[in-house]
This record gives structure tokens, C-alpha cells and sequence, in this order.
């Protein structure tokens, strides 16, 4: 073992080649390149035995990658936002074929309008698509998810794909000091793929193929589906149980930072909520009950152990770096339906979105997002939804639309905005 | 914690500067972060680069806000709103600037709270031309921390520019020995402390956003007029000049031909080019059947104007 300093996308690649991927389709998207990059120069130095092919599209490349996994390869891949978009329609069909590989999503906020900084609008689109999703905050978590990764959609009680998300720049371009583990432990944790039957080889023919209508059937394979992910909580705590022994590091579906006796809890995803963390730290140094809950797992979603870490506590600040157009944050949503029926669930859920395209939070909003959802515990009322966003942002959007020629005041010019409109607002 | 931010020009280095200040302080047995932020990728853009360095975990993330240490690798960068060279400021960051000027010149134009630097600016440097000073800035700002050793800078400039050769590699450890040894007065200066207290902190002045109009709210931006009102020919450096005695007035030709509509044809066919918004790409002189439009030089074309003569393109 050795401990080197490298960016998250570099964590990534360590990921695949100490996990022997034999086949990587690829396509390049910013910020995700670089994985790509780092996994070619290895290939091309002889130093990792891995099939690469650049392909014409995400589409094409999770349809190679489920493809190849479906033959019982291990496959590796990676992409990033409007990529992950562009290839949305496969996400859903490999993993209705139950073919387990691991892709690393780089997160970056979607179009339009344009950003290429980070939120988690781009993997929570993936959500429902029966890929299983490990949310990373490190550099380090990085590499592990993404061996531990393997362990959990190879186990033949799940055989799904999984994605692997770190955030763009917070994660992808940022070095920190990762542990990289030697091969000899990984290839004790990660053991060649063995697809059992589904192995297919040239000189070993077998048909292979999907094909259902109709209601009934359908339902009976997706539901399957469906009991397969739920039963991945299990199989990733056997995971990452194994995990602990052979590297020493633990890794729950939950990371509960500083929970037990906390009275308000941030529930967070993702490397924003280092920034939790370091808030949580600095609230404790004046003796305010603060914890941290951040899901590692997002799916399957780890609702019972949620249920049980947040029982009996005051009030939850859920602080969403996405948001569901027309409904808010989304984790707010899903950690609001783990605690449905639960009797000592906390009497306020306070939903706070920010974050969203790589906007920073401060380490100031952390402490007034605590301020306001202890007073919404003393009063026992819910405050509104929140979005982070300050009276200077708001000034400088003022300006911006100022120098593009939309101002305010032009809202009754609707419809009619070409020549007529303009005439009437000057 | 340390928290070291290099603001420069793409090209500049910032990126290896940060990378060889953060391996420096690793080496020393901090915990490290240092990252790199750009926009959209182009030489002479400005980019900036950062470096964390605590003896205990990190969990700070993203931008530093309240930097200890801010190094200006061009000093053109201070008056750039965008840049974001002053964010952050306060009484306790010492601000280390490569610039022919002199520090008491800074502190003054810039009001300046804490302590400033000269990083003699490089004799080298070309006019317009950003100069590569990653490794000197990030030896200059090891000495300033203090707490790193000239042989643990040198062996992370080794690491960092192995890639680059060995001639490189040692062109660079003596630039870097260069520079740590001017900053040696100042050795130790920067503060690694500066760590925010929740007790008495400044609550952020949130706005609940009102609903606006789309014409307002949408990010596609129909604003329409500005494209017009700005002079976007200056950057020619040629000039299409139509010949209308060759002319054939098949003028669908050139108008499409125009990737910027800076053709316009009048009622006869007769193409008029806008010399305001025409960039000078040459499309239409290449498209055009009966060869009509010329091009010339536009500093050609400008004297011919002062001086009262006709533009016309010698074919
Ligand atoms: S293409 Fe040439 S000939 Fe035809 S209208 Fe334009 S300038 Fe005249
Ligand atoms: S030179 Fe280019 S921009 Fe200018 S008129 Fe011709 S095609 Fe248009």
C-alpha cells in the first residue's frame, strides 16, 4: 500500500485497474476526461491489461458495456451529465438485462442553462433506472466504492450495474492523499468475475436474448429487479464488512457523522458534505448539538437505517444539491418517505436546496441552517423551503441582465417579445 | 490550516505551482488538498489554483474563501472583477504579487489591510505575453509557509516536472532556488490559522426569490440589440473588399456564404458588407464565382481611409 496524492478522477481509474477491468468503452466529457486519459496511458505503458474502444456515444458505450458484462467481462466505464442524458434510454435496458459493471458518473449540473461544475441533477435522472448508486465524498471513497462497487453488482443475488458518483471539480479535479491498496490485497477482495452460466465465450456458443410483452411478465421481471436492488443492502454490508477487514476502512450505507447524542441533524450527499462535516466540527466547538447523515447509498436507499438514526431527534435539515422541478429537493422527498409512519420520527424536516451547478456554500450558511432549524424546533414548526441564494447573487444577476439588455419591468412585454416588446419597455 | 490560493493566466503554471506547493507540504507530512479551477480552457484566460494544508483531516472543500496566502502571478489580473484575485482579503493575508511595481504601489491602489510582496518581475517576460512562473511562485510561497524545507520543494519539483525531462527538471530547481532564497526574509509569514468561529459569524443576507417573467427568467436571452451595438469587426486583421465592377450581383451567394450576416444585398442584387460586425474570415472572398471581393490588409485599409483614398483590392 502506498499513499499518493491524486484527484478524484484519478481515484476513479486506480478503481478499474486494480479491479482488472478487461473491457472500458469509452466517450469523453468534461469533467470526466480525465479518467479515460489516465486509464489509456496505462494501457498504452503496458502497465493494465484492458480492452479500450473509444465509441461514438454514451449510448453506444453503456449498450457496449452492458453488452460486454453480459458476457461475463468485467467491464468499467465512465461519464459525466448530459453524457449520462444522452445514454439514458440503455441505463434502463442493461440493467433490465441484469448485467453487472461499474460506471463512474462524474457529476456535473445539467443544461440549460450551462454549467460545468457539479450538482446531483444528473444522477438522481438516473435513479429509478435499476443501476445501484454509492455517492462518494473523498478521493478516497472513490477508489474504495468503486471496488467495493464490483463486489455488489457481481454477487449473484444482485448482478446489477452500479454507478460510482463523485463530484466534478470538488472531487474530480482535487488531490487529496488517497491510500492506493497493493493488487495482491485487491485481487483477495475483488476475485475474477465468475458469471457462472451467463459466461459466454467464442468456441462456447449460447443464445442469448430479451424479449417479454405484455404486461404480466413484465412485471414479474421488474419486480425482480426491484427485490434484487433491495437485496443489494445486504450484500453491500457483507461488502463492505470484507472491506473493513482486508483495508481497515469502514464504510456503512449511512455515513453518521457526530449523530448520537445530536439533537439537529444535516442530512447531505455527496463532497458538499465535507463542508457539513467541517461546519458540524466548528458548531460542536461552541456546544451546539450538531450531526452530520450522509447516504453513501442512494439506491438501494437505506430507508430502516435512516428511520432509526433519526428517531428522537429535534429537527432535520436535509440540504438538497438538486432540485425536482415543480416538487424541491429530491432527498428531501425520499428521506421524508423513509420516516412516513415512524412514531418518534423528528417533528420538523426543514428542506434547504443549494449547491446546484457548483454554487459554493459557506461555512456561514451551514451555521445559520442550523440557527433556523433549531428555531424551527422551539416552535415546532416546519420553515419553508429554502434555496441558498443571497441578496449580492441576486445583485449580480441584476447586473448581468442589465448588460444583456433584459431588464425588469420587461415581464409585460410576454409573448410580444421581438421588436414590439422592446418598444414598449423603452 | 494553510490556505494558499495562485491566481495567474492559463499558461502561466498555476495549476503546477499548486500541484508542487501541495506535494511539497505532503511531503512534509500535512494533510494536502490542492485543486485547479478554469472556466472555459484558453491560454491567457484567468485560472486559478489552490492548496490546503493542515496536520489534521480536511473537510474545508471547493474555493478558499478566507486565504491566508494569495499569489498573483500577473499583476494585469488585480483590476479583473472576474478574476477574483481580492476575494477574501482580510488583515491577516499576505499577498505576494510578481510585478515590476513596488509593494507600497499595492498596498495603496488597493487599500490593502495585510502585508504585500514583490515577486521581482521576470526580465523575460515578452510584452503580452504571460510568462510560465508556476515552480517560482510555488517555491516563493513554500518560504513564506515556512514549514517546508528547500529539499522537500525540490524533490516535489522533481516529482511534478519528471515528466518534462531532466534538463527541465534542473532548469527549474535553480529557478526555484532562486526564488525561495529572495523570500527568506520573510520565511514564515503566512498564518495557518484563521478558522471561523460559529459563535460569531456574519448570517448569509438570503433572498426569497420572487417569481419573474420567463423574458426575464429564462436563461435564453432574447435580448436582442446588443449584438448589434457592439463593434465585433474590430479584431479584423483583413478586409473584404468587393470589386463592383466584377461584380455579378449573384449576391445569395456571399450573403449565405457570411458566417456572421455581415453581407446584406440591396433591392439589385448590389452586396453591401458591414465593416462594423465582418471579422475578416475570408468565406466570402473564397466563395465568390466571378473572384469581385479582394482582400486587404486592414491596417492597409485604415491608412487608405486617413489619408482619403479609395479601398480597393489589388486584382
Ligand atoms: S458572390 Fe461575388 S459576384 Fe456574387 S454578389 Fe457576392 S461579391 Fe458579387
Ligand atoms: S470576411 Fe467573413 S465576416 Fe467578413 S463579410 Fe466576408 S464572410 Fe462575412
Amino acid at each position: 500500500m502506498r499513499r499518493e496524492l491524486m484527484t478524484g478522477n484519478a481515484a476513479a481509474a486506480w478503481g478499474a485497474r486494480l479491479a482488472r477491468a478487461d473491457y472500458l468503452p469509452a466517450f469523453p466529457i468534461t469533467p470526466q476526461t480525465e479518467i479515460i486519459e489516465t486509464v489509456a496511458q496505462w494501457i498504452d505503458a503496458g502497465e493494465m491489461n484492458c480492452r479500450m474502444v473509444m465509441m461514438e456515444s454514451e449510448h453506444s458505450m453503456i449498450t457496449a458495456a452492458g453488452a460486454a458484462a453480459a458476457t461475463g467481462v468485467r467491464v468499467f466505464t465512465a461519464t459525466s451529465s448530459q453524457g449520462l442524458l444522452y445514454g439514458m434510454e440503455m441505463l434502463y435496458t442493461v440493467a433490465g438485462w441484469r448485467a453487472p459493471f461499474v460506471m463512474a458518473n462524474v457529476s456535473r449540473g445539467l443544461a440549460a442553462p450551462i454549467t460545468l461544475e457539479p450538482d446531483h441533477n444528473d444522477i438522481l435522472a438516473a435513479r429509478d433506472s435499476g443501476f445501484l448508486q454509492i455517492h462518494c465524498a473523498t478521493c478516497q471513497e472513490v477508489l474504495d466504492a468503486s471496488l467495493i462497487a464490483y463486489r455488489v453488482a457481481e454477487d449473484a443475488r444482485v448482478r446489477l450495474p452500479v454507478i460510482v458518483n463523485l463530484d466534478g471539480f470538488y472531487l474530480s479535479f482535487t488531490r487529496e492523499p488517497v491510500d492506493i491498496p497493493s493488487q495482491d490485497e485487491v485481487d483477495a477482495f475483488v476475485p475474477p468475475f465468475d458469471a457462472g452460466p451467463t459466461r459466454f465465450r467464442a468456441g462456447k456458443p449460447m443464445s442469448q436474448a430479451v424479449a417479454v410483452l405484455g404486461g404480466t411478465p413484465y412485471s414479474y421481471f421488474r419486480y425482480e429487479t426491484h427485490l434484487a436492488a433491495r437485496a443489494a443492502l445486504e450484500v453491500y454490508a457483507e461488502a463492505t464488512d470484507a472491506f473493513e477487514r482486508q483495508f481497515g476502512r469502514r464504510y456503512g450505507a449511512l455515513d453518521a457523522y457526530r449523530c448520537d447524542d445530536a439533537d439537529i441533524i444535516f442530512v447531505m450527499m455527496g463532497s458538499f458534505a465535507t463542508k457539513a462535516k467541517d461546519a458540524v466540527n466548528k458548531l460542536r466547538a461552541i456546544g451546539e448539538r450538531v450531526g452530520l447523515l450522509r447516504p453513501i447509498l442512494l439506491r438501494p436507499f437505506p430507508d430502516t437505517a435512516i428511520r432509526q438514526l433519526l428517531a428522537g431527534k429535534k429537527a432535520v435539515a436535509v440540504i438538497d444539491q438538486n432540485i425536482s422541478m415543480g416538487m424541491g429537493g429530491v432527498l428531501h422527498g425520499e428521506v421524508s418517505a423513509a420516516l412516513n409512519g415512524s412514531k418518534d420520527a423528528p417533528p420538523v424536516l426543514a428542506s434547504f436546496v443549494g449547491g446546484l451547478g457548483g454554487r459554493d456554500i459557506s461555512a456561514e450558511e451551514f451555521f445559520e441552517i442550523a440557527a433556523e432549524t433549531r428555531r424551527a424546533a422551539e416552535n415546532g414548526e416546519t420553515p419553508p423551503p429554502r434555496l441558498l441564494f443571497t441578496e449580492s447573487e441576486l445583485r449580480e444577476i441584476r447586473k448581468l441582465q442589465a448588460i444583456a439588455h433584459v431588464e425588469h419591468g420587461s415581464d409585460e412585454a410576454e409573448g410580444n417579445r421581438n421588436g414590439e416588446g422592446e418598444e414598449r419597455h423603452a | 490550516m494553510y490556505r494558499i490560493r495562485f491566481h495567474g493566466r492559463g499558461g502561466q503554471g498555476m495549476k503546477t505551482a499548486s500541484r508542487i506547493l501541495g506535494e511539497a507540504f505532503f511531503l512534509e507530512g500535512f494533510e494536502v488538498q490542492d485543486a485547479q479551477r478554469y472556466g472555459a480552457e484558453r491560454r491567457g484566460a484567468p485560472i486559478f489554483a489552490y492548496v490546503r494544508a493542515a496536520k489534521e483531516a480536511i473537510h474545508e472543500r471547493g474555493v478558499i474563501a478566507r486565504p491566508g496566502l494569495i499569489v498573483v502571478a500577473d499583476d494585469t489580473l488585480v483590476a479583473i472583477a472576474a478574476a477574483g484575485v481580492m476575494q477574501g482579503l482580510n488583515e491577516d493575508c499576505v499577498v505576494l504579487i510578481d510585478s515590476a511595481e513596488s509593494a507600497a504601489a499595492w498596498a495603496e491602489r488597493l487599500n490593502l489591510p495585510g502585508p504585500v510582496i514583490i515577486l521581482p518581475a521576470h526580465d523575460t517576460r515578452e510584452a503580452g505575453e504571460a510568462a510560465f512562473v508556476g515552480v517560482e511562485c510555488a517555491a516563493a510561497a513554500a518560504c513564506l509557509a515556512g514549514v517546508i524545507s528547500q529539499a522537500y520543494l525540490e524533490e516535489a519539483i522533481r516529482r511534478e516536472l519528471a515528466p518534462m525531462g531532466d534538463e527541465v527538471v534542473a532548469q527549474n530547481l535553480g529557478i526555484a532556488a532562486d526564488a525561495y532564497a529572495k523570500m527568506e526574509p520573510y520565511a514564515g509569514i503566512v498564518r495557518a490559522d484563521g478558522t471561523l468561529s460559529a459563535r460569531a459569524y456574519k448570517p448569509p443576507d438570503w433572498v426569497d426569490l420572487p417569481l419573474e417573467g420567463v423574458s426575464l427568467a429564462g436563461p435564453a436571452i432574447y435580448g436582442g440589440v446588443n449584438s448589434e451595438l457592439t463593434n465585433t469587426g474590430l479584431w479584423r486583421t483583413m478586409r473584404p473588399v468587393i470589386d463592383l465592377e466584377r461584380c455579378n450581383k449573384c449576391s445569395w451567394v456571399c450573403v449565405s456564404s457570411c458566417p456572421d450576416s455581415a453581407i446584406q444585398a440591396r433591392a439589385d442584387g448590389t452586396p453591401e458588407i458591414d465593416l462594423d460586425h465582418c471579422k475578416g474570415c475570408m468565406l466570402c472572398v473564397a466563395q465568390c464565382p466571378p473572384h469581385a471581393i479582394g482582400a486587404v490588409p486592414e491596417t492597409e485599409a485604415l491608412a487608405r481611409e486617413k489619408a482619403g483614398e479609395p479601398v480597393c483590392a489589388a486584382n
